[in-house]
């Protein structure tokens, strides 16, 4: 029988929850790495023992971890991110030029072939990559060296590259957004690469349609149809049916067009979620309801998701790497929240259930579907 | 002596015992601690400069050592072992 693990990271630890293919019924691991921020814990989708982490601190800087017993044990690997050549300057906040400086891993992408190899988004804003499990990184500086490089400017949250998509029908290409500079593609591995917002509009940046310089906030794309791209921007949702060539907003009769996160169902490739917010400087629910709004064509119309979610005096964040759904069917669909709850939806959303209620803040969730 | 999240994270129960060749110096103490437990690369000090990370200070015989040339020999006491070298977290934060 399958059964599900998701992969959570707190403000104060990661947690490994397990269940069922019911999804009722969930097993508590952890704190692994108590005490440390975890920005991001992921598996490999070809080998699903094969898990890595972000652990990161303020003080004590970054740490990889790595399991290759489905997480029962880890063990610390390479955390060696540098830049590769003369960093140079981006934009700080004030404009004023500012050295790239490596502050944390943000997210870890596993490669869809090879259990050794895994990309990480970094801030400052750059993209690394390991092809021997961790133990040392190279960064794919094409990214940065770009040329507009100098130009990026950092969101709230830093100048992060957060959002990492691999393109399964197309060999070499990937897709990246960065806080707040925008989506990028590359076509030849990560080589070489090339910003993808045009029909981004930006009306708080001085030129609201420019080629970098917008605030992404996330990425995503169905396996069976990765041409078709769904962006939540800072403000608005967007879809991109080109690989990301031309934009178009489709936040149509959504109550806000502020949020973090954007799923695709894992069955329906036009079936989308969102989990709105009232506003950038209000960074909670609509009326404190917590509601998953839910598109059944690709953005044309939007849905409320509410039955089992808290419809009062609800005030929590979800964080663009939060959200995430399971391969079972019905597709499970995942989230948690700055106060520190996992909701799962063992229907596509349709009915909500309490995973756990008390964690520390959660920054990241993830689910394996296993068998 | 570790601040709590690094002996978590290099499993390290209590202090570090080190042995140091003459003449003991921060740097060589800390390289020491570096070579011994690998998974402290990078936390107490940036892995490439060896620059002491904004918010670790380093404190042996009630004085802070932090901006002290990290080449400059540490105290009598604690080359011989008999006063710590304490690696300390700031306390920021609220």
């Amino acid at each position: 029988m399958s059964k599900v693990r998701i992969l959570a990271g707190t403000r104060k630890g990661a947690f490994i929850l397990t269940s069922d293919a019911r999804r009722e019924q969930w097993d508590i691991q952890g704190p692994h790495f108590p005490g440390w921020e975890i920005y991001h814990v992921k598996a490999s989708p070809v080998n699903p023992d094969r898990i890595y982490a972000s652990q990161t601190s303020g003080w004590f800087g970054q740490v990889i971890q790595r399991s290759d017993d489905g997480g029962e044990s880890w063990r610390a690997v390479g955390n060696q991110f540098v830049y590769e050549g003369v960093p140079g300057t981006h934009q700080w906040y004030d404009g004023t030029p500012h050295p790239w400086e490596f502050k944390r891993v943000w997210h870890l992408e596993p490669d869809l072939h090879d259990p050794e190899m895994v990309y990480a988004g970094v801030e400052d804003a750059a993209l690394f990559r390991s092809s021997d499990g961790g133990q040392s990184w190279q960064e794919l500086a094409g990214l940065r060296g770009h040329g507009s490089g100098p130009h990026w400017q950092p969101g709230a949250g830093g100048m992060c590259l957060h959002t990492i998509l691999l393109d399964p029908k197309t060999a070499g290409r990937i897709y990246v957004a960065i806080s707040a500079a925008g989506a990028f593609r590359s076509d030849d591995h990560g080589q070489s690469w090339k910003p993808i917002n045009k029909g981004l509009v930006s009306e708080f940046i001085p030129e609201p349609t420019a080629e970098v310089g917008h605030c992404v906030h996330r990425l995503a794309m169905h396996p069976s149809r990765p041409e078709v791209l769904f962006m939540q921007k800072h403000w608005d949702v967007m879809r991109s049916d080109d690989s990301g060539d031309s934009w178009r907003e489709i936040s149509n009769n959504l109550p806000s067009d502020f949020g973090f996160p954007i799923e695709v169902n894992a069955h329906d490739p036009e079936t989308i979620y969102v989990i709105p917010l009232k506003s950038d400087s209000e960074r909670y629910p609509v009326d404190g309801k917590l509601r998953v709004y839910r598109s059944r064509n690709g953005g044309g119309e939007w849905e409320a998701l509410t039955e089992g979610l808290p419809q009062s005096d609800c005030y929590v964040n979800v964080l663009r790497d939060a959200t995430c759904v399971d391969r079972l069917n019905p597709c499970g669909i995942y989230f948690g929240t700055t106060g520190g709850q996992i909701y799962c939806s063992p229907d596509g959303g349709e009915h909500w259930k309490t995973v756990v209620r008390d964690l520390p803040a959660v920054l990241s969730v993830e689910v394996q579907t296993l068998s | 002596m570790l601040p709590g999240p690094l002996r978590l994270l290099a499993k390290i129960d209590g202090e570090v015992e080190l042995e140091v060749a003459a003449p003991v110096t921060q740097r060589r103490l800390l390289e020491e601690l570096e070579r011994r437990y690998p998974v402290l690369l990078g936390t107490v000090r940036d892995a490439q400069t060896g620059k002491r990370r904004d918010f670790i200070r380093f404190f042996a015989e009630g004085q802070d050592l932090s901006h002290k040339p990290p080449d400059d020999p540490l105290p009598e006491s604690v080359a011989a072992g008999r006063e710590p070298y304490l690696v300390v977290g700031a306390i920021a934060g609220g």
